[in-house]
């Protein structure tokens, strides 16, 4: 579905991706894992053209999208929950919700619209709150809501679990491993906490220094030596 | 705080704090009150006003205790000696008229504030919880302009019907309600699609010298220069907007603000076509909707209005023509607006304000957008010139400095960026209370500079920032209450 083929991204001179190889076939969830400043948002950023590979090619459903712009990017299908979170904070839980179903068919909004209250049955509850009164956890769930939004085939996500308790981590891991069982949804996930992505993961990449070091299953890199040591170990 | 002055009053801090004030006021007053230039036979002279400076620095010193030793508890004893020094304010003679005012507003604020500390037992309320209570009034006041609004209109539609309104009314009306207009236009990019444009008197000028051009050169009836002078302003609205968006923030504002200047340049400098600084004089006067002209003679084949409707002739008629095309025109604008924020442009724009970057992960093409918000902001900026063009009759690029896009913008930003009441109410305040207090003279841009201020310590979003949504899912009677309740609760 999604192939990242040695694509190399600058920030001016400096070079974030030194050739990155990657990919996603279709209903997995795919989760790349490194330390900070690896490159790791980089990469999902250039999926989504901001900015864009200065080399390389990323081929989504057997397009390069490489020099697209990121509008049009988002419109053939992707959609990226940011780092962060990056909810409206003064419109309503509703009203995000409609920001992230501006690009699909306006039909489809009270469906989908349902869809997302019963995979999040908080937001339901507090759909017409301000998007900044609600708890971490909870403008996480609108920020993965707000992406499903927008009828997306592949979801990105940037580091879901940031800032957030370990219970409310668990519980948006869960979520995301139903949206991908029940709804089939392509997933391809960026995590600092290794454990918890690993253990959802189809499949995994791990990336240092801009490059891509390590792939394999989820299950494979959870008992890897080298992995172990570097991410797991004296910490969770 | 109790009272009753159970706590001990520390004289020594309140003492310091009332001499740092009247030090501030010294170095102040020294050189701005205290030396003033006179000319006379033997050239410039510098005269000394130094009994000023010192009833100032007094003045400012006691207003300070006074307001210290209330909010520590001698409420009485303040509430008296701020009295007499207000009275005192008529008896005793006073060096200037300035320092009398002074004395008198000063007295008054320190006896208020006195009197408040007696009633409530405390001064003031920390900072967050007088915003949430402004924020609540805000909110109520907002609910109520469901009924306001309407009641409004129908004020502003009989206004020059009722008694009182004479000819200085109804042009004030006119001239409050272009404002009005010009806040609501101006809402559009720096409410609504959050950005900052310090030049939007630029979209002003491109509309009233589109429409004094066109009709001087062409002959065109106002009716029809009207959406021309709206496209072109427009048309402005793209140009500018090609190489100004890609730039964010205080770079962005510095820009239109520099733009809006070229646009006066040109306008001064292109003799040929703009008559330089002389202007445009002599500008015809909108018709009756080119079927009747406003005028005590018509030319042959021309019917006048007062004819037409059998009316005997009178001037008036006129300004009260032009009263309403100005108020129906505000109101497209401002139903334009309402409408706009429930469909996906006017979604986008606001989302746009809140964080660009996220939108721009949603798919919204934030160049795309914000171009529209300009093109449309221009339009209606362009429709406001050129009904001021064909009211004055007269224009210049003296009419489009920057203290015009200052002061439509401080309407935007003190009603609270976003709300149209809030546009309104700023209005009557920054264009209707200098025009009111015309006697004050020179002191009135004072009086509206300290109201600024006022404003901004009390509300430093916006008299009305509260923001609606566009859509409810739980739609009950109290919806708003709840969701404020919910917000409280956290």
């Amino acid at each position: 579905m999604l192939k990242i083929n040695s694509v190399r991204t600058f920030y001016g001179a400096i070079e974030a991706l030194k050739g990155i190889d990657l990919e996603v076939a279709e209903g997995e969830i795919v989760t790349l894992i490194g330390a900070n400043g690896a490159g790791k948002s980089t990469l999902l950023m250039t999926i989504c053209g901001n900015p864009q590979a200065r080399y390389g090619h990323v081929v989504f459903e057997g397009e390069d999208i490489a020099r697209l712009p990121t509008a049009s990017i988002i419109r053939r299908g992707i959609a990226q929950v940011p780092e962060g979170r990056r909810i409206f904070p003064r419109m309503t839980v509703l009203e995000n919700l409609q920001l992230g179903a501006l690009i699909a068919p306006p039909t489809c909004f009270k469906d989908d619209m349902e869809r997302v209250f019963t995979l999040f049955p908080r937001l339901k509850e507090r759909a017409d709150q301000r998007g900044g009164t609600l708890s971490g956890g909870e403008q996480q769930m609108l920020a993965i809501g707000r992406a499903l939004m927008s009828r997306p085939r592949l979801l990105l996500l940037d580091e879901p679990s940031l800032g957030l308790a370990p219970l409310v981590v668990k519980q948006i891991f869960e979520i995301i491993r139903d949206i991908n069982r029940e709804q089939g949804m392509t997933v391809f996930l960026v995590e600092q906490n290794a454990h918890r992505a690993l253990r959802l993961a189809h499949r995994a990449y791990v990336m240092v220094n801009g490059l891509i070091t390590l792939s394999g299953t989820g299950a494979a890199l959870l008992v890897n030596p080298e992995v172990r040591a570097a991410y797991l170990e004296g910490g969770h | 705080m109790t009272g009753g002055g159970a706590e001990t009053i520390n004289f020594k801090s309140a003492l310091r704090e009332a001499a740092i004030a009247g030090g501030l006021a010294l170095l102040l007053t020294l050189p701005l009150i205290g030396l003033k230039t006179i000319e006379t036979s033997h050239g410039l002279v510098i005269q000394p006003h130094f009994a000023d400076v010192a009833v100032t620095v007094l003045l400012v010193f006691m207003g300070r205790l006074g307001l210290v030793l209330a909010a520590t508890g001698l409420g009485w004893p303040v509430l008296a000696i701020a009295g007499a020094v207000t009275a005192a304010g008529w008896l005793v003679p006073f060096p200037t008229d300035a320092l009398r005012w002074l004395d008198i507003a000063g007295g008054g604020v320190v006896a208020i504030f006195a009197s408040l500390a007696l009633r409530s037992s405390r001064v003031g309320f920390d900072q967050a919880e007088r915003d949430r209570r402004m924020d609540r009034i805000g909110a109520r006041l907002q609910d109520a302009s469901r009924l306001i609004g309407p009641a409004a209109v129908l004020f502003a539609l009989a206004l020059p019907m009722l008694p009182f309104a004479n000819r200085g009314v109804v042009d004030l009306g006119c001239v409050l309600l272009s404002y009005i207009m010009l806040g609501w236009g101006l809402n559009i990019v720096v409410g609504l699609a959050g950005l900052l444009d310090l030049g939007y008197v630029a979209f002003y000028a491109v509309g009233a010298y589109s429409y004094a051009l066109l009709a001087q050169t062409f002959g065109f009836g106002f009716w029809l220069c009207l959406p021309l002078a709206g496209v072109f302003a427009s048309l402005y609205g793209l140009m500018l907007g090609f190489p100004v968006l890609r730039l964010r923030g205080d770079y962005f504002a510095i820009v239109t603000l520099a733009f809006a200047e070229i646009v006066r340049m040109v306008l001064l400098n292109w003799t040929s076509l703009t008559n330089g600084p002389v202007g445009i004089a002599a500008i015809p006067r909108p018709s009756f909707f080119g079927i009747a002209d406003f005028t005590n003679s018509p030319a042959e084949g021309r019917l006048a209005f007062h004819q037409m409707f059998g009316l005997d002739y009178a001037p008036i008629h006129r300004i009260i023509f032009l009263y309403y095309v100005i108020l129906a025109l505000a109101l497209v604008v401002n139903f334009f607006t309402l409408r706009i924020r429930r469909l996906p442009l006017g979604r986008a724009w606001e989302a746009l304000r809140e964080d660009d970057i996220a939108c721009t992960a949603l798919g919204i093409n934030s160049t795309n957008i914000k171009l529209a918000a300009f093109a449309i902001a221009g339009m209606f900026g362009g429709f406001a010139g050129a009904f001021f063009a064909s009211r004055q009759g007269f224009i210049s690029p003296e009419s489009f400095t920057f203290i015009e896009s200052a002061i439509i913008l401080a309407i935007v930003v003190l009603g609270g960026m976003g709300s149209q009441v809030g546009v309104v109410i700023a209005a009557l305040l920054v264009v209707g209370l200098p025009e009111a207090f015309r006697d004050l003279a020179q002191y009135r841009m004072l009086a509206f500079g300290a109201g600024m201020v006022l404003i901004m310590l009390w509300r430093p979003r916006g008299l009305l920032a509260h923001r609606d949504p566009t859509i409810l899912l739980h739609v009950r009677k109290s919806a708003r209450q709840q969701q404020a309740e919910s917000e409280a609760r956290g």
